[in-house]
């Protein structure tokens, strides 16, 4: 199976070719960061996440929404999805490479990644977070590749996977779940103290990802000779609307706690996010693009006119992973740290080599989802041919 | 498909046997290929050829060993134990000291010594560029103890400079 | 007997896993053990139910708290970030903000207690410059959250950190509601002008804060900040009804940082 990566068209092999060269410049750039120390970043000791957590926090969702393909389909034998699963599974492959290449980005010492091995800490959040993310990694690159295969050989899978896929569906909802619990315990951080922290990401996943699906499904159509299939579009849209919608609501939900308990210490976090506090406000413009974007998208999408019609489904959706990028990528992490537990506010901007970096890491996921893509598109093709 | 039972290719499924003459494909990218492996993972022997690296010859004479009276030039442990052990002994130091706060170590004598690298050993041991570094450069060991831990030796030099 | 390319891939890799994981999990399983040498606390070690700090406000001048942050700083080879020892080296203003590492500072009153401030407050609170420091927790939320125990807290109740075992995540710096974390953004050692050669430095990404001084308290002497505060700082043990801290508290109204969120902060303070 791994031969038809190999073979390919030129545009194929061009894109490989661009996404190596931006992964070659990330590389140099981390070397920077290795030798220097992460303070080639923008962070510093008040906003001490920043860009390499916002970008995990965000694919970590991206990776969750493969259970919104796989559990209509397997759970309720939606036989449509039958065509796209893989898609869906091989996108969350991608999506948790570049979380946990994130999350080694960011660590001051990778040399002594094992350590969170070594001295496992049950207690710990992030301990849970390591286990459930390579864990997913791991079931669905063992589920892709012998589903995969067994549609090539025209045969059926063996039991056991059958097993792990419904193992997957749970453990998609706990990784992001255990992300969200990173954030939604720690009792010096006003802005992330909520209950609704959980439910706000996955409902923000199962929009943003099922959308940059949708959009994935839409190039392999025109590029390839594989159809993903008119219907199966259509439908993920459906969940795509109602996840936007539970998203804008959830946002609201805790706007109202905010402002209606009046307490000082949880509203100046949303305060400095849309209106700006003591003069510093960099994020105003892109947090009220974000809001109003996602309104305009959800309003948009629940139009079936719009959403029928696969140009304006494809803007919707594109409109829609801006604006939860924003929210989750931009304002959730730098509004946690902004002010700080004494009241000091420090901005936050990522710095160019920290953008390189990242950039190398995008395009690394995005090297992987081309690869793998490619080997599921080829096989369709051929077992339709 | 006609076949007759006893080649099965490389899926599993009976199949019939490839009529292709055995010869290496792609022979000139395999051999070079190869050659240049062959060439990269030999490096550091011919990098090296007609290189002479001294044996290490690590020097107890420093100026705090050489006060003490001859009997009492004894290291926490003896010799061989220190030769085989010391890089084990420093790390349980390290985990006693830092995680269950005991700083003195009683050795196999019964004596009490600090467990400190920086505050015991580089107290006697201060030229670590004649002493730990001999057989540390010779074997090609970089510890990672000196990126926050003090050597001391510039104590020593300011020291004699001073007499 | 002729082997299938597959098979013989299968097998490879199959005996390269087991190759490496059994040396893998012999060394976790059963790590070689020195024999038997034993360890103990120091011989003059101050031993302690539950350490404790009281700052007496009213003892505490600006000067005064120049000394002990000095003190505390130069003990523990405490970079100065904006202070580097070649000057060609010094970062810009922003940097030597983010970059800056502190165990001990000051803070303004309603920046150490943030929420209890109003319009009419005493008129010396105005100008009252707040020593501030990790609080060893009885609680402490950043030992929850360290995924490697590379922070924790003793049976004695300091919070240490193990700068051996730190991967640098920052987790506890998140975790943290009094902000007394400070990370190695960059090399600290270009920063730092007076060594003290009995301590250790810091590298670059590890996260450091205030250990109540436990290679002091060890040899039985009081942490450098409280040794330096002539009589505004008071260090001892909770447990003994007779020490100084609980007369102390016992004689005096004391606040504390952020208590309502049970972090259990053991700094207290008296105004």
């Amino acid at each position: 199976m791994l031969e038809q990566a190999f073979t390919g068209s030129k545009k194929y092999f061009g894109l490989l070719a661009g996404l190596g060269f931006l992964i070659g410049l990330g590389a140099l750039g981390y070397y920077q960061q290795l030798t220097t120390g992460l303070g080639i970043t923008g962070m510093g000791r008040d906003v001490s996440w920043g860009f390499y957590i916002a970008q995990f926090t965000y694919l970590v969702g991206v990776a969750a929404s493969g259970v919104m393909v796989v559990l209509p389909y397997y759970l309720h034998d939606y036989k449509a999805f039958g065509r796209i699963t893989i898609l869906g599974e091989f996108l969350a492959v991608a999506a948790v490479s570049m979380c946990l290449l994130f999350i080694v980005a960011d660590l001051g010492r990778p040399d002594r990644l094992f350590n969170i091995i070594k001295y496992p800490t049950p207690g710990s959040v992030l301990f849970w977070d390591m286990v459930v993310l390579n864990g997913y990694l791991l079931l669905n690159i063992v589920i892709g590749w012998n589903v995969l295969e067994a549609e090539r050989n025209d045969t059926k899978y063996k039991k056991w996977v059958k097993f792990l896929i419904y193992v997957s569906i749970p453990w998609a909802i706990s990784i992001h779940t255990v992300t969200a619990f990173l954030y939604a315990g720690l009792p010096g951080r006003g802005f992330w103290l909520t209950a609704v922290m959980a439910p706000r990401f996955l409902s923000s996943a199962f929009a943003a990802g099922p959308a940059l699906l949708i959009l994935l499904c839409l190039i392999v159509r025109n590029n390839t000779k594989f159809d993903p299939g008119r219907e199966q579009i259509q439908t993920l849209a459906k969940i795509v609307t109602y996840a936007i919608i539970v998203n804008i609501f959830l946002f609201f939900c805790e706007i109202f706690t905010v402002f209606y308990s009046q307490i000082p210490d949880h509203m100046i976090h949303f305060k400095y996010l849309f209106m700006g506090v003591e003069g510093k406000g960099q994020l105003v413009p892109f947090m009220w693009f974000s809001l109003i974007g996602m309104i305009v998208a959800a309003i948009a999408m629940v139009n079936p006119n719009i959403r029928r019609n696969e140009n304006t489904l494809a803007w919707a959706c594109g409109l829609i992973i801006i604006t939860t990028y924003i929210d989750k990528g931009l304002g959730l992490i730098s509004a946690g740290f902004i002010p700080n537990p004494l009241e000091h506010i420090t901005e936050y901007w990522p710095t160019g080599l920290e953008a390189m970096i990242t950039l190398g890491i995008w395009a690394t996921g995005f090297l992987i989802l081309t690869v793998l893509f490619k080997i599921a598109v080829s096989i369709k093709e051929e077992v339709r041919a | 498909m006609e076949h007759n039972g006893n080649y099965k290719n490389e899926f599993g499924w009976f199949a019939d046997k490839p009529q292709v003459p055995k010869k290496l494909y792609n022979a000139k990218v395999i051999i070079g290929g190869l050659l240049i492996f062959v060439v990269l993972v030999t490096a550091p022997l011919w990098k090296n050829l007609g290189k002479v690296v001294p044996a290490p010859d690590p020097k107890l004479n420093t100026q705090a060993i050489l006060a003490l009276p001859e009997k009492d030039r004894t290291c926490v442990e003896d010799t061989a134990f220190m030769k085989a052990n010391h890089m084990r002994l420093l790390v349980d130091w390290r985990d006693e000291v830092v995680r269950n706060a005991n700083r003195d170590y009683i050795n196999s004598k019964g004596k009490r010594y600090l467990a400190s690298l920086s505050n015991n050993c580089m107290e006697c041991h201060s030229n670590k560029s004649q002493f730990c570094d001999q057989c540390h450069n010779y074997v090609a060991v970089a510890p990672n103890c000196w990126g926050c831990h003090w050597e001391k030796e510039k104590k020593q030099v300011a020291q004699t400079e001073a007499k | 007997m002729s082997i299938k390319r597959r098979e013989f891939l299968r097998l490879a890799g199959l005996s390269t896993l087991f190759g490496l994981g059994g040396k893998a999990a012999f060394e976790l399983i059963a790590p070689g053990q020195l024999d038997a040498q034993s360890y103990a606390p120091e011989a003059h070690a101050a031993k302690a139910k539950r350490w404790a700090m009281v700052v007496d406000m009213r003892k505490l001048d600006d000067k005064t708290a120049a000394k002990c942050i000095q003190a505390c700083h130069l003990t523990h080879n405490v970079p100065d970030i904006a202070n580097p020892v070649d000057p060609a080296k010094a970062f810009p203003p922003e940097d030597q903000v983010r970059f800056r590492i502190k165990w001990l500072w000051t803070e303004d009153y309603h920046n150490a207690f943030p929420g209890e401030e109003h319009e009419n407050l005493q008129e010396k609170l105005h100008h009252m410059k707040f020593l501030v420091l990790c609080n060893h927790c009885d609680n402490p939320p950043c030992v929850r959250v360290c995924p490697t125990k590379a922070t924790f807290r003793r049976p004695d109740g300091m919070v240490m950190m193990d700068m051996h075992r730190c991967i640098g995540c920052r987790y506890c710096m998140a975790a943290c509601p009094f902000g007394a974390r400070s990370f190695n953004w960059k090399d600290p050692r270009p920063f730092i002008k007076e060594v003290n050669l009995n301590y250790p430095t810091r590298e670059i990404g590890v996260v450091e804060k205030c250990t109540f001084c436990d290679e002091r308290v060890s040899k039985g002497q009081l942490p450098a900040c409280v040794e330096a505060s002539n009589g505004a700082l008071t260090f001892g043990d909770l447990g003994d009804p007779k020490s100084k801290v609980r007369e102390l508290l016992r004689a005096n109204f004391t606040i504390r940082r952020k208590a309502h969120l049970g972090t259990l902060p053991q700094v207290y303070y008296i105004v």
